[in-house]
């Protein structure tokens, strides 16, 4: 028996508010069904009490009638679940799950809540397998380890539309191993949604999973589309044992829905107006990246951050920095002198790497290399800034020599632009850039390895 | 029993709001209370305020899924930390639940309802006694004791128990056995080996003492210029990708004490995956025990229930108190106190508290002094008399690396040393990144401890590396403007000498074998090397030789490796390389005297 309310009085989009009758005992998020003139509404308890019950429309609250019979409210026992399907992979959906590509609906395998339970520390495995982007600046000094969450901080008018699909494309495992990646499109515009799919089309979409919430799709939806997305991965990695590689684009957008709707409910702000729990919703999300013992599959996370006005301090890069392992900045100024992948190094890091990277898994001098490279680009750079101020003349010779290496990074190592790179190929690139310097500067890395590496100066 | 079974005192959900639900028609409430939230869920929680008969309940789990007028029984005890032998090489969440035991249960992701006991009670543990039949025992007297790998594991008498010991005896018992009674008239107590205590309540001790010994980090630019006392207090403030992390993990890898807690609280996953996958290998070179048996770990990650964090805090130093009590050094480490101060925020902004700076409650600084204040060196209650520590290094993540903060500045006024983490230095992979201007230490008190016991010159190095350091920061702006080489000879050296500094004796590499550790001893001995190149060239440019013969120095490079290449237990390399170095300055100062 289900009770039907026709009582519905408060209205704040994309919020109804309504008063319970006694002794229904309300499950806190659960499922709604609003019925109105115009169809049938998805909604879902945000919170309860015997006074109101507080439900979120996810397809918004327009046009929804007040003090009018006809809309009918009924709440369901359970709470949000998807149907999940192998069949997914390479396929097109909306932010609720719902294919747009034109093709047939999934027949689910499963159904799962779309919150997912906390993965029990004691059981994670520690990531420690890399995958190769194919791009020098990530795979050479930040490289992405499968069960990481690595994201790339952007600002606007910078190209990480273009890296992405870059990265999507080009990801790979180095076994053979299955490897899906599901691309989540959160507020996107629906021209960038367009040129993703042409890119993803060059290259074929037999591995890819595509959901994608438009920038024009109810501000609800975002906050559930990396959920279902997530989900749909959670099933691959661990029912199917498939490493998944997944590209949550934009968590700005994730978290100003976040905002709006936390305002709505009248809550106290904390930083820049955002909710105090932003922190752990975020952390709800990107933990649920990672590797289980004794499970074959992976959930590796790109999320992509715009930073409002470049602002790294700014709430949204600032929390998500705390939860996940490392990030990617990409620089304006690179962007401007005509590098790419505008990846800035020094203010970018992979706090996994240091386990995965090495013999047996990409080569023995990497972590070495890795560590001369850093060293010897900041010292570049602070030469640079010297020699801006005293002239090119009063510097020393071995300063000189730093600033060829400079040069040479940024045109050749970090400038590689639509090219892919192997492991192989991004080291030897190193050594060939580091060579200018001579090997007794090289003091991070190891002298056998220099006698075996290292590249004379021709 | 079954009398209770008849008084349950029961209410009914009148609201949920995310992990905060209020309750109606308790009979009986008290703040405090642990109550079961739904018969079918079997969530717990925690009373936190009682509004007009209401109670207002913190849920140590998700609320999802709960119902509204869902029956809630109120179990009428705090909530409590089970304590006994089985808490070393343990795993717990905030409100100690063993989260390997748990996932022999649910598997491989964490299921709500889980009522499971936090020390095994099946386990035999040998007990010895120290007191015999008929002696009088009074509270905080330590009555025997069972091994618990290579730790003591004492037993005390609890807190208002006195009296007679009749039946006691060496034997085998699990912890909810009785090992003896303590007889008082006629009230007779059955001691067994577990004991309880609420989290909320600091153990009462008998005196509180001056800090006076150093807690030995092996970390160089700990041990020397920022140190720490056994029983002191830190905060380490540092925004993302400082190394917060990285350090606390080495911190509890190689820092001289007896039983550590590791507390991650709001933390990643996968850091702890990698403490828990490294911990087990890594052994303790004091005992040769693996270092998780000397380790209690607390994982509250970010995303398992926000409530839970909060109390994770308050549980790690309840356990801490416990091994102090017994005359133990315990260091206790908080990664990060900030994620513990947000889950206070959730709570007060869903509690429709009145915010202050930030959206945090009025409340924060009293919280933070609870816990803060809890550490101490401290004379234990009862014989034989006996006295233990608690130091506590806690993380600070402020919001976008802004010290001015409200958690970051409400800790400093509860802690003594402040080690400032840098994102320009980690941008240089300089690590540790503790910024040296802006970090402090108060415990200025160990030089007499130093002087004796350890090393002499402690203090002397100390002043001579802040002198070097400070001076260097004011000459390097200089520099950038006129150039280095334009600088007068004795201010080139310091900046030269404050860049070996900085490259051979403050950043140190936690994946050198060699470098790793530094004992008390090599780190006294790699700065007086640098010290002793700054002084003697100093005198020797003060007799116009010129500066640059001091960097040809071959010497040198050796010098600013030795970190790295010279190992803790052959130090006589760096005796070596303090010979070449006075052999090569004597060499230049021959050469000059002849023409000069």
């Amino acid at each position: 028996m289900s009770i039907i309310y026709k009582n519905l009085t408060t209205v704040k989009d994309p919020l109804l508010y309504l008063k319970p009758i006694k002794h229904h005992n309300i499950k806190n998020g659960s499922m709604v069904r609003i019925k109105t003139e115009d169809g049938i509404r998805t909604g879902q308890v945000l919170s309860v009490s015997r006074e109101i019950v507080v439900i979120q429309v996810i397809e918004g609250t327009f046009g929804i009638g007040v003090g009018t019979a006809e809309t009918e409210i009924s709440f369901l026992d359970e709470t949000f679940e998807i149907g999940v399907s192998r069949e997914m992979i390479g396929r097109r959906f909306n932010g609720m799950g719902i294919p747009i590509d034109g093709g047939d609906p999934i027949l689910p395998e499963e159904m799962r809540k779309i919150d997912g339970e906390p993965i029990n520390p004691t059981r994670r495995a520690y990531p420690k397998d890399v995958i190769q982007t194919g791009i020098s600046l990530f795979d050479g000094l930040n490289t992405l380890i499968r069960g990481q969450k690595l994201p790339i901080f952007t600002g606007q008018g910078l190209p990480h539309n273009k890296l992405i699909a870059q990265i999507v494309n080009n990801a790979k495992v180095r076994s053979n191993e299955p490897f899906v990646t599901i691309f989540c499109g959160i507020g996107i515009l629906a021209e960038s949604a367009l040129y993703f799919q042409q890119k993803f089309e060059e290259r074929g979409t037999t591995r890819l999973i595509s959901f994608i919430n438009l920038a024009s799709d109810p501000t609800i939806e975002r906050l559930i589309v990396p959920k279902i997305a997530l989900t749909t991965a959670e099933f691959l990695a661990y029912k199917h044992d498939m490493h998944v590689l997944i590209v949550l684009s934009d968590m700005t957008s994730y978290a100003e829905a976040l905002r709006e709707v936390s305002n709505i409910k009248g809550e106290i702000p904390a930083r820049k107006g955002f909710p105090g729990y932003m922190y752990s919703d975020l952390a709800s999300i990107y933990e649920r990246a990672g590797r289980i013992r004794g499970r074959k599959g992976s959930i590796t996370q790109i999320p992509v951050v715009t930073m409002p006005n470049d602002d790294i301090s700014h709430p949204i890069p600032d929390l998500t920095g705390y939860i996940t392992e490392g990030q990617v900045v990409l620089s304006r100024d690179y962007h401007q002198r005509g590098i790419f992948p505008p990846i800035y190094p020094l203010a970018s890091l992979s706090r996994l790497m240091k386990d995965a990277i090495g013999e047996g898994s990409t080569r023995e001098d990497h972590s070495d290399v890795a560590s001369q490279l850093y060293a010897a680009y900041n010292k570049f750079l602070q030469i640079k800034e010297l020699e801006s101020i005293i002239g090119s003349d009063s510097i020393t010779l071995v300063d000189k020599k730093y600033l060829k290496f400079g040069s040479l990074f940024e045109e050749y190592f970090a400038n590689q632009g639509e090219t892919e790179r192997s492991f192989e190929d991004t080291l030897n690139i190193a050594w060939n850039i580091l060579s200018p310097l001579g090997a007794g500067e090289l003091i991070r890395i190891k002298k056998e390895y220099i006698k075996k590496y290292f590249v004379k100066r021709r | 029993m079954n009398e209770n079974e008849n008084q349950k005192i029961m209410g009914k959900i009148s609201s949920i709001n995310g992990s905060v639900i209020k309750v109606i028609g308790f009979s009986h409430q008290s703040i405090g209370d642990m109550v079961n939230v739904s018969e079918e869920l079997n969530i717990i929680g925690e009373i936190i305020k009682i509004l007009d008969n209401i109670a207002v309940i913190q849920c140590y789990e998700e609320t999802l899924g709960l119902k509204l007028n869902a029956i809630v029984t109120n179990l009428q005890y705090p909530l409590s930390m089970e304590l006994g032998p089985g808490l070393l090489n343990s795993i717990y969440d905030g409100i100690q639940r063993p989260l390997d035991y748990i996932a022999e249960i649910t598997g491989d992701f964490i299921s709500r309802g889980m009522k499971v006991n936090a020390l095994d009670r099946e386990k035999k543990w040998k007990f010895i006694p120290s007191v015999k039949n008929g002696e009088v025992v009074r509270e905080g007297d330590i009555i025997g004791y069972v091994q618990e790998y290579a730790l003591r594991h004492e037993i005390m008498v609890p807190q208002g128990i006195s009296g007679t010991i009749t039946g006691i005896s060496e034997g085998n018992f699990n912890i909810i056995e009785k090992i003896c009674s303590i007889k008082n008239k006629n009230k007779i107590y059955n001691q067994k080996i577990l004991s309880k205590w609420p989290i909320r309540i600091p153990r009462p001790y008998h005196k509180r003492m001056m800090p006076d010994q150093p807690l030995i980090t092996g970390t160089r630019v700990f041990d020397l210029l920022f140190p720490v006392a056994r029983g002191g207090v830190v905060a380490v403030p540092g925004g993302f990708g400082t190394g917060k992390t990285d350090l606390q993990h080495s911190l509890a890898k190689l820092a001289d004490a007896a039983v550590i807690v590791y507390i991650g609280c709001g933390e990643r996953g996968n850091e702890m995956a990698d403490l828990l996958n490294s911990f087990p290998k890594l052994v303790d070179p004091k005992n040769n025990h693996p270092l998780m048996e000397r380790t209690i770990m607390i994982a509250n990650t970010s995303n398992m229930p926000v409530s839970a964090r909060e109390a994770s805090i308050f549980s790690g130093i309840t356990m801490a108190e416990y091994f102090r009590d017994m005359g133990k050094n315990v260091l206790l480490l908080a990664d990060s106190t900030s994620r513990w101060a947000e889950a206070l925020r959730e709570l007060s902004g869903r509690l429709e508290e009145m915010p202050t700076e930030g959206g945090y409650p009025a409340y924060l600084a009293t919280r933070l002094a609870n816990f803060y204040e809890r550490a101490g060196l401290i004379e234990i209650i009862g014989n034989p008399k006996r006295i233990g520590s608690i130091t506590i290094i806690g993380a600070v993540s402020p919001g976008g690396g802004d010290f001015s903060e409200p958690v970051t500045t409400n800790t400093k006024r509860f802690v003594k040393a402040f080690w400032a983490l840098d994102p320009n230095l980690a941008y240089a992979r300089h690590y540790p990144s503790v910024n040296w201007s802006n970090s402090y230490s108060l415990y200025d008190n160990l030089a007499e401890f130093w002087e004796e016991n350890i090393h002499k010159g402690w203090e002397e190095y100390r002043k001579a590396i802040n002198y070097i350091l400070s001076r260097e920061g004011e000459l390097s702006s200089i520099a950038k403007l006129i150039g280095p080489e334009n600088l007068p000879p004795e201010q080139q050296l310091i900046i030269y000498t404050a860049d070996l500094i900085k490259e051979g004796f403050l950043i140190q590499n936690g994946f050198n074998d060699n470098d790793r550790y530094s004992s008390p001893k090599k780190t006294m001995k790699l700065i007086g090397l640098f010290l002793k190149f700054y002084n003697e060239s100093l005198s020797l440019i003060k007799k116009n030789i010129p500066f640059f013969r001091f960097k040809e120095l071959e010497v040198i490079n050796s010098i600013r490796r030795a970190r790295l290449d010279v190992n803790n237990d052959n130090l006589d390399e760096l005796e070596l390389l303090d010979l070449m170095l006075s052999r090569d300055l004597l060499q230049i100062h021959r050469q000059y005297a002849e023409l000069l």
